[in-house]
């Protein structure tokens, strides 16, 4: 509590639970995961793939998406930010690299932590690929990967791409 | 044909990181009389209320338009609610303006506000995404790979960023509303800026502010017999697009620049560069100000950051962007875009005070949310089409 200009101000926390429901189309990528499968889905439109497949739905052409597609492992850095901000219930020491990465086989980006390599040393174009949990730890859940790290592989020329999502 | 329309009253708080004297229902009161002294009308003369607040699951109240309409004098009124992310201050305007172009109403008072000091939207728009992963860290977190998209693909020396932070800044020290009054900085000084998200440095991110924007909106026939200056409403636009799709264009969202060209077309508006005097436009990382003039169709493609260093876009080039110091001075979110609009209305009414443009008679307000993906966009003038 503190007063200003004789204004009382009150700090009331509180805490939220809740439910989200997958819906069907979400399920499959959930499964994979518990599998140590990246699986992303199709749009039978303009048959583009989306991991994760988001709404179940295809932001471009608006059909729901068809086929399940296995994409990855391995996938190549769009772009990236390295972050040096403490925020509330961080669990990454700082500084770290926030990767957009385009996994092979997917046509857009998810966001995924890069180790294994100074910040500095981070690239648009660089190959990484997922280091996993103990398979006893995973749940349906992205989180089953750790981090991402180099391979080793020449960069890819991201040209227009770079900073695409 | 819609009917004309023009803002005849502009009333803004003085903006803070915490204005601990107002509750929330205060905050709106002090722009919206304001606006209305402005406007030299009463309450009373109002036909409708339509307000606007960036999403926070958690400030104060969860239903401001409950809480409000009393504070508004609501009685007997309509009053409508937007909710546009961060462009909702651009997207009320818009709606209060279109109120009386469709000839429903002769006098609306709009308003935009956030009490960001009263719940936490920074974080609130960070809570981890169910079954992703966690690495994602506010705002600037999400904006500063896009701007290592622009930097790359317009190879847009580093220093940019910072000469755009330090012309807002020192823009924001003539206008006595804005949050940050910060004369002393240097582009020197703000290279030496702590990198926050890297590319982007402390010194180029907006404050967090307490705040509120209003307006009053008046018919032609009505603003015909009022007196006073008034801000003719040539074209509104808006635009929106997913947050992500494949081969999406984050740089420069396809949905900003088909708001552009709209807003263009409908003010008949072919050189914006030459024609348009002044333009307030939504900047909350100072990377935004390049990426955005070339969105907006003012400079070409990868060239914007050329104009930065040019000097093109001070208050004495020939295009001065964010004269008020903009959101870089000052983000009380929800209002963000309304002051936009309404410095916009002010600069054409003449009444933009020590950082009034001298003959400004064309100006731009311009506003966007969410994942670059909502866009809000007016053109004012001085004198009717």
């Amino acid at each position: 509590m503190s007063e200003a200009d004789g204004i009382m101000r009150l700090r009331q926390p509180i805490s939220v639970t809740y439910n989200w429901s997958a819906g069907p189309n979400a399920t499959s990528h959930l499964n994979g995961l518990l599998d140590g499968t990246l699986v992303g889905k199709r749009c039978p439109g303009c048959s583009l793939v989306y991991f994760p497949p988001r709404n179940g739905v295809c932001p471009k052409c608006a059909r729901i998406l068809g086929e399940d597609v296995v994409v990855g492992p391995r996938g190549t850095i769009t772009t990236f930010c390295v972050v040096n901000v403490p925020f509330l219930g961080q669990k990454i020491k700082l500084p770290y690299v926030a990767a957009q990465i385009l996994l092979d086989g997917a046509d857009i980006s998810m966001q995924h932590l890069i180790q294994e390599c100074e910040a500095t040393d981070v690239r648009i174009g660089m190959r990484v690929e997922p280091v996993w949990k103990d398979r006893s730890e995973w749940g349906p859940s992205l989180e089953n990967i750790t981090h991402f790290r180099p391979t080793g592989e020449p960069d890819r020329d991201m040209g227009v791409e770079a900073g695409a999502s | 044909m819609a009917d004309l329309c023009a803002v005849v009253g502009v009333g803004q708080t003085k903006h803070a990181s915490c204005r601990a004297d107002v509750s929330i229902a205060g905050l709106v009161r002090e722009a919206v009389d304001r606006a209305l002294a402005d406007a030299n009308i009463g309450i009373d003369d109002v036909d409708a209320i339509v307000i606007g607040k960036a999403p926070d699951p958690l400030e104060g109240v969860a239903m401001p338009e409950l809480w409000l309409a009393d504070a508004l004098a609501a009685h007997g009124k309509p009053v409508f609610r937007v909710h546009t992310a961060g462009s909702v201050g651009g997207s009320t305007a818009i709606v209060a303006a279109q109120h009386v172009m469709a000839g429903i109403h002769g006098t609306v008072l709009t308003v935009g506000f956030e009490k960001q000091s009263d719940g936490n939207a920074m974080w609130a728009l960070s809570v981890p995404i169910p079954f992703g992963m966690p690495v994602h860290a506010g705002a600037g977190g999400y904006f500063s790979p896009i701007v290592r998209g622009y930097i790359k693909r317009s190879g847009a020396p580093s220093h940019i960023g910072a000469m755009v932070a330090v012309k807002d800044r020192t823009n924001a020290c003539k206008n006595p509303y804005a949050h940050l009054h910060e004369p002393d900085w240097t582009l020197e000084k703000a290279l030496e800026s702590p990198m926050m998200w890297d590319p982007i440095r402390f010194v180029e991110t907006c404050p967090s502010s307490d705040g509120a924007m209003a307006l009053v909106i008046m018919s032609e026939e009505r603003a015909d017999k009022h007196a006073g200056p008034k801000a003719w409403v040539h074209a509104t636009a808006m635009r929106s697009e997913p947050t992500a799709f494949a081969g999406r264009e984050q740089v420069s969202p396809r949905a900003g620049e088909m708001c552009a060209e709209d807003l263009w077309r409908k003010g008949g508006i072919t050189n914006p560069a030459k024609e348009i005097d002044v333009a307030e436009i939504y900047v909350p990382f100072a990377w935004f100000e390049p990426m955005w003039l070339e969105n907006l169709g003012f400079a070409p493609r990868n060239e914007g950051w050329r104009w930065v260093e040019d000097g093109v876009t001070d208050i004495g080039g020939s295009l001065p962007i964010n004269p008020s110091g903009g959101v870089m001075s000052t983000n009380p979110i929800g209002a963000s875009g309304m002051l936009r609009f309404g410095e916009a209305a002010m600069q054409v009414m003449g009444k933009a005070g020590e950082h009034q443009i001298d003959g400004a008679r064309k100006a731009v307000g311009h506003a966007y949310g969410g994942g670059s993906q909502f866009f809000a966009m007016w053109l004012v003038s001085s004198s009717k089409p």
